[in-house]
């Protein structure tokens, strides 16, 4: 079966504090949803069939749409720390999340209004959603929050977060383990798929999961992926940092 | 006579006329047809396929004894035209599926065309033997040489008749000028140039010349980690040879002419549609990624393509589109699920009939659409083994959205994603059209009294 497309909609104003709290109930399953749609893409990113050179346009509108999720995260940065702790287990709510997506239509019309994230600042004025353009900037501009970022999610879970971050060096290296020695080479080299390598070793950390029916989403609750996904993020920008270390040397 | 509808888009019916390709349940995957295209006077359709093969159909003359019946599209010639081949460098494939195929106009008796696949693009003959010679001094029949010391008396060959044949032979290959992959090709007005588009650059050729090309357009960062946007289809103005268009990923379209410089990376126009904001999701660049362009056969105006619709753009207007077709914006809600099965990244072609006022352009289930621009009326149709009995109409075919669905209608979530018709081609005169479906082909007409 089909599930809505993800969409962000302009916080009402005009809303009464009866839906701003049926909203802030909402907020987890946008939150979740949007990390599902970013814990996929980076599966996709992910080169699956090795023989072949990947897609560069598929390649390329699925890293605008990572970018697009992680600026959109990054400008929810503190709200999303309050909202966290209160809803207990990360991987509890993976398991959430993929119900959502799986739901009819119908359902999801029914219950859920959906504000704009930046209506829900810490004092919860009553600020207008920010233009969505303004959210939907290039790559230039991700790199200033992220270390922003990156902190705002060290503090949060510091345990889970180093585990997880092992955990993901390990699988990047036993991807480039795996390959010949002589695209190994190719990965460090001035070659122009540059672009595929770091995308490579970026998404390094998940496993080759084939994407099939949408009930295929419920893989997103095997262990495996459970334990990477609650940090994948931070996950992401501490990657980047040791990448651009390792692909510079 | 001059094609198109005339009359109402209803007056016309549309019959099917031939399928090309087995029945199998099990498609090979070499047999998957990735272009066709008519040539210029419709004589010829080629289609490419997957496996590296080219087939071309020649349509047969009109018989007089069976005035009702159209001239039928039978095989004329198949060759391999690209093998896979191995990137040594990279320790890659390079797959020889077939990308684009392109006519060149007809000049003598031989036939000319253009296919390329991901890296090389190449220039096929297509020419006819009847005769032969036969009698040569040296030679016996069988080719062997003779002794010389034994010929006592010199003959002049002569040209006997001999079954037709039809040879393919490649007269120009076009290689090692795209790191990225060609997503186009076309052919310049002036018939002595040529485009090729990838990625990431487009080239100029000289048909007469394989070891060099002109880039005309680069839009490769100088760190591909900024990389954000592709070209994505490219194609010269039928008429003005210094015009060319090209599409992005980000639903631009860029107009150059060749004469301002040599490297054409300013554009002269610069086609965008402001985004709706209200309809924003993270979905929307890709679904706004347009996969084909196409100019109008009066050069008048530019289709586009984009995931959920097709647009007519004025060459004279750049703010946007004059036309907006929804080609199944049923689809819109459920782009999660098709971003997930990667459907959302199908490629779909569109076309033009030959007198610009009907567009055409694929779908999922083996359905197609047609819009009529000047009646405003659309139609889908279905390409199926079903309707395939000679001079069957063709009945319109209607998706249901929701609440009830009436008995021919089919719904949405029974639509089957893996029959996708990705490439069609209309015959630049006449009501006929040629449809793939997976390793399909179907030549569809219209009903003549």
């Amino acid at each position: 079966m089909f599930v809505r497309g993800l969409k962000r909609k302009c916080f009402d104003g005009e809303e009464d504090i009866e839906g701003t709290l049926a909203g802030i109930k909402a907020i987890p399953s946008y939150n979740l949803q949007r990390q599902s749609l970013l814990d996929m893409s980076l599966v996709k990113l992910q080169l699956c069939h090795m023989l072949v050179e990947p897609n560069l346009c598929r390649s390329v509108l699925i890293a605008n749409t990572v970018r697009q999720i992680q600026e959109e995260m990054t400008q929810d940065g503190t709200w999303q720390m309050i909202n966290t702790q209160s809803t207990g287990q990360a991987s509890l709510d993976r398991l959430v999340s993929t119900d959502i997506l799986c739901r009819s239509s119908r359902e999801q019309a029914e219950g859920k209004h959906v504000p704009g994230y930046s209506t829900f600042n810490k004092d919860f004025a009553g600020d207008q959603a920010q233009d969505s353009s303004e959210t939907m900037s290039t790559a230039s501009s991700v790199q200033a929050p992220r270390n922003l970022q990156s902190n705002v999610w060290e503090m949060e879970n510091p345990q889970e977060n180093k585990g997880n971050f092992q955990k993901s060096l390990d699988q990047i290296f036993e991807t480039l383990e795996n390959k010949s020695p002589n695209s190994v080479e190719d990965l460090f080299s001035e070659v122009d798929n540059s672009y595929y390598d770091l995308d490579t070793m970026l998404t390094g950390m998940m496993s080759n999961t084939k994407m099939g029916h949408c009930d295929g989403l419920e893989t997103f609750s095997s262990p495996t992926t459970a334990t990477s996904n609650s940090n994948c993020k931070s996950d992401l920008n501490e990657l980047d940092h040791i990448v651009e270390i390792l692909v510079e040397s | 006579s001059l094609a198109g509808f005339g009359n109402l888009m209803q007056d016309v019916l549309w019959c099917f006329s031939q399928v090309k390709g087995t029945i199998d349940i099990g498609v090979t995957e070499a047999d998957i047809i990735s272009t066709v295209e008519f040539n210029h006077t419709g004589e010829l359709l080629a289609t490419g396929d997957k496996g590296g093969r080219v087939v071309i159909f020649q349509r047969e003359q009109e018989s007089k004894n069976q005035p009702h019946r159209r001239g039928e599209y039978n095989v004329y010639s198949t060759f391999q035209s690209h093998e896979p081949e191995f990137d040594y460098l990279k320790s890659l494939e390079i797959e020889e599926k077939i990308n684009k195929i392109r006519w060149l106009p007809q000049q003598n008796a031989a036939y000319f065309l253009l296919s390329t696949n991901d890296k090389t693009v190449k220039l096929w003959k297509v020419s006819e033997r009847d005769k032969r010679p036969e009698g040569y001094n040296l030679k016996d029949e069988d080719g062997r040489l003779r002794d010389p010391s034994m010929i006592t008396m010199l003959r002049v060959p002569v040209l006997r008749p001999m079954d037709l044949m039809v040879e393919a032979t490649p007269r120009r290959v076009f290689a090692n000028a795209h790191t990225y992959h060609i997503n186009s090709i076309s052919v310049n007005s002036d018939y002595e140039t040529y485009m090729s588009a990838d990625d990431l650059r487009i080239n100029l050729w000289n048909f007469e010349i394989t070891n060099q090309s002109f880039n005309i357009v680069d839009i490769k960062p100088a760190n591909m980690e900024e990389l954000t946007e592709v070209i994505t289809a490219a194609e010269f103005h039928p008429h003005h040879c210094n015009t060319f268009v090209y599409s992005s990923s980000k639903g631009t379209i860029r107009l150059c002419d060749m004469r301002t410089s040599a490297l054409c990376d300013r554009h002269a126009k610069f086609f965008e549609e402001p985004e709706d904001p209200s309809n924003r999701s993270f979905f929307s660049e890709i679904i706004s990624s347009i996969s084909d362009v196409k100019f109008s056969h009066s050069g008048r105006y530019i289709m586009t393509r984009d995931y959920l619709t097709v647009k007519v753009w004025d060459l004279n207007m750049e703010n946007r589109p004059i036309e907006t077709y929804q080609v199944h914006d049923y689809l819109r809600s459920k782009l999660c699920s098709l971003y997930e099965n990667d459907c959302i990244f199908d490629k779909f072609e569109c076309v033009w009939n030959g007198s610009d006022s009907v567009i055409m352009t694929g779908s999922y289930n083996n359905f197609f659409r047609m819009f009529d621009r000047n009646t405003k009326r659309d139609v889908t149709l279905e390409a199926s083994r079903e309707n395939s009995k000679p001079r069957a109409i063709l009945k319109p075919r209607k998706v249901c959205v929701g609440g009830k669905r009436r008995k021919d209608e089919i719904s949405v979530d029974s639509l089957d994603f893996s029959k996708k018709i990705l490439h069609t081609a209309w015959h630049p005169s006449e009501n006929i059209i040629a449809v793939a479906a997976t390793n399909n082909l179907y030549i569809f007409q219209d009903k003549v009294n």
